[in-house]
């Protein structure tokens, strides 16, 4: 095995050299470490000028791009944000898109939970040709269902509500919940269930007060990507709402005239890419264990 | 279900259920559980799904039944042959690449110790909606130089090839100045110990080379063409070809001298516009201003325009995949026994070798996950392309899914032919996603 960069970090040099030299040295030793180091950056640079875009005033934005602030750091200000944060607009779509995710995060959740519990563990006859039938839905686009719902949305009177969005959401995370959840459910001890039904508890006992907290793990993998799925959604809300907006679509309806916008849907842009950025960083375990258990959607 | 007790204990346990007289109460518990799911999937996918099939053998506006008419039109229409075939680009490339690009990532990243920052910092678009980092591309891609971040790197690297030229904007102020390829060409020739004034109009101040100070007209001299390169022009009048008072010389400008069409010497001014060809043979010489120094600042590229915004939508949407694909490469990389490598690399394999004959073979399964996700993805691809592209470009950069919202639900309520697209699209998902629930059977 190759030395790791922390050996080399920690290596005292014998000279004294400047912290700026000592980094060069040590990238130039390993072109891995430099090159992944530049790849590194590239891969932030877009969102960060996106930051630093959405920091600068519309007039200073016209001059130059974002790297100006590197000679004028003073020219950074809040007042794009103090805007979008005083703008209705904007703030009834966050809130819009939370209801959104929130509910059509919950919602699947528990409808799949109950279902997983069935498939996993009441018997039933057809049982398991009506599992290979729920997990055969995950290969329907929802492109196909558009068309149909839009229709239907619009004569039992749910066109463009936070409700239809969510029932939408909803029956289009079901199959992979259903799916991930089985799996995980199948996987408790056969012995705690069978236990707690001799004890004559009820089966809705043993779903709330077993299974439940036992898949616990699962569900947050689930949540998380549900959660992610719903706030990021555009083309669902686009379709079935009109002005049930979302922050996507609130930003959408602005980029017509993107380059004179800009000090709105810059802001506007970050603000909605903050949350799942903060979900994906509180809870990155999960979110990999979720992506590895397969990722479909 | 691991031991022989627990399956005895289980057979037992059915046996009792059997015999219970409760047992259609038991059969009503189960389908109580699964009821809430069999609803939503009833009504949301699987009504949808035959109703949207149903439709689209009929007229856009549902009263007639047309057979096949709108499936011609998937393949008679320029925009939604566009769509597919921008859409097979996408199929063609991007899977690849996003396996490729992960594949290297993974294995890079398990050579250094910050492995997790970096992954961290390739995975963190993914977690971002496809819309917003398409915004975000969008401002990367905008083709002024001044405010489009990838045109601003691309003017650094030219400007350092080729030096943009002192004056990008100027005209002659006489007629008897001419253009002449890039450059300017004083018609009249001329001879040694004449001067020749070179006037330029149409700068504005703030394109005044640096350093220019009052112009001067040059005395001429025995055996030598003396001139000069000014800026023509005085506020409030002044006579063209002269050179007065208030009026700049202009430093930096590359003058040639040419005999016979060829050119002989060439020259550049000083600060007060002044030039001189000295020991110059009798006869006849032209004099003019070279290409470079009109030569035209990079005005930068236009990712944004009809026909590079499909490469520049696949650009973004690979940025935030990659990370998809070098996690769960690493994931599986991580799963190959050490001694596996170990030992192909006593036996003198070199890093390279090892790559390619042990650590890709045994990663195949993975990769070709990796391929089939990006594929079906793929051919749903919406929102990166509609927030990458603007209105006016994308009919050019149209794929299925938005060529579906366009027909169907932007403007005109095509939904005869936007059910044969949504078709279209779940007939060419169907095989692709077989083969990945299968995989997921075997998982199971």
């Amino acid at each position: 095995m190759m030395a790791t960069a922390a050996e080399v970090l920690t290596h005292k040099p014998a000279l004294a050299e400047p912290r700026s030299r000592k980094i060069v040295r040590v990238l130039a030793k390993s072109p891995v470490q430099f090159a992944l180091l530049v790849l590194g950056l590239l891969w932030l640079l877009p969102t960060f000028g996106l930051l630093i875009t959405s920091l600068l005033s519309p007039v200073d934005f016209q001059v130059k791009g974002w790297w100006q602030v590197f000679s004028a750091p003073h020219k950074l200000t809040w007042s794009n944000y103090d805007a979008i944060f005083h703008n209705s607009t904007i703030l009834h779509s966050l809130l819009t898109t939370g209801e959104i995710a929130i509910g059509a995060t919950l919602l699947p959740i528990f409808v799949a939970a109950l279902a997983a519990y069935a498939f996993a563990w009441l018997e039933f006859p057809g049982r398991d040709w009506l599992f290979i039938l729920v997990i055969a839905l995950l290969v329907v686009p929802l492109q196909m269902a558009l068309i149909p719902i839009f229709s239907l949305y619009n004569t039992i009177g749910i066109y463009d509500t936070v409700i239809g969005l969510i029932l939408f959401h909803t029956a289009f995370g079901l199959p992979f919940a259903v799916f991930f959840l089985r799996n995980f459910f199948i996987g408790i001890p056969r012995d705690l269930i069978e236990a707690a039904r001799i004890d004559g508890a009820s089966e809705i006992y043993i779903f709330v007060r077993v299974i439940l907290p036992l898949g616990l793990p699962a569900i947050a993998s689930l949540g998380i990507f549900q959660f992610l799925w719903t706030w990021n959604d555009l083309l669902v809300a686009l379709t079935l709402a009109r002005s049930t907006q979302p922050i996507t679509v609130a930003i959408f309806s602005q980029l017509r005239t993107f380059g004179s916008n800009i000090e709105i849907i810059a802001p506007a842009t970050f603000v909605s890419l903050i949350i799942p950025l903060a979900v994906f960083f509180a809870f990155q375990r999960y979110f990999v264990q979720g992506l590895l258990a397969g990722s479909i959607k | 279900m691991s031991g022989k007790s627990v399956a005895v204990k289980s057979s037992a346990y059915r046996a009792l259920v059997a015999a219970e007289p409760g047992l259609w109460r038991r059969y009503a518990l189960a389908f109580g559980f699964l009821l809430p799911a069999l609803f939503l999937l009833g009504i949301w996918i699987v009504y949808p799904t035959v109703r949207t099939i149903v439709r689209s053998f009929f007229s856009d506006s549902g009263g007639r039944f047309v057979w096949f008419d709108n499936y011609k039109q998937l393949f008679t229409s320029d925009i939604l042959r566009t769509a597919i075939k921008n859409n097979a680009i996408w199929v063609a490339v991007v899977p690849a690449l996003v396996t490729a690009i992960g594949l290297i990532f993974a294995v890079l990243t398990e050579r250094v110790s910050w492995s997790l920052a970096f992954k961290t910092a390739v995975f963190m678009p993914l977690a971002v909606s496809a819309f917003a980092a398409g915004i975000t591309w969008r401002l990367v891609y905008l083709k002024d130089p001044d405010q489009g971040a990838l045109n601003a790197g691309i003017r650094v690297a030219k400007d350092a090839v080729s030096v943009p030229g002192v004056l990008s904007e100027a005209s002659p102020s006489t007629p008897a100045l001419s253009r002449n390829g890039g450059g300017l060409m004083l018609r009249p020739s001329s001879r040694p110990g004449q001067v020749v004034r070179l006037g330029l109009t149409g700068i504005p101040p703030e394109g005044v080379p640096r350093g220019a100070v009052q112009a001067v007209t040059p005395v001429p001299k025995p055996g030598a063409i003396d001139g000069v390169v000014w800026r023509d022009f005085k506020p409030g009048g002044g006579q063209p070809g002269q050179v007065e008072q208030g009026e700049l010389g202009l430093p930096g400008v590359t003058v040639q001298l040419e005999q016979n069409g060829k050119r002989v010497a060439s020259s550049t001014t000083e600060s007060d516009g002044r030039f001189a060809f000295a020991d110059l043979k009798p006869g006849s010489y032209r004099v003019g201003i070279g290409a470079k120094t009109f030569a035209q600042p990079f005005a930068g590229i236009s990712w944004l325009g009809a026909s590079l915004i499909t490469p520049a939508v696949i650009i973004a949407y690979i940025w935030i995949w990659a990370g998809f694909a070098m996690v769960v490469i690493a994931a599986g990389l991580s799963a190959i026994p050490r001694d596996v490598l170990e030992a192909a690399r006593t036996d003198g394999g070199t890093e390279w070798q090892v790559f390619r004959r042990v650590t890709v073979p045994l990663l195949a399964p993975v990769l070709s996950v990796v391929f089939i996700t990006m594929v079906i993805n793929v051919l749903k691809v919406f929102d990166i392309v509609i927030a990458v592209a603007p209105e006016s470009v994308q009919s050019n950069s149209n794929v299925l899914a938005l060529a579906l919202w366009r027909t169907a639900f932007s403007g005109s309520a095509q939904f005869g032919v936007g059910s044969a697209i949504a078709v279209f699209i779940f007939v060419l998902v169907i095989p692709i996603l077989l083969l990945n629930i299968r995989r997921f059977k075997r998982d199971a």
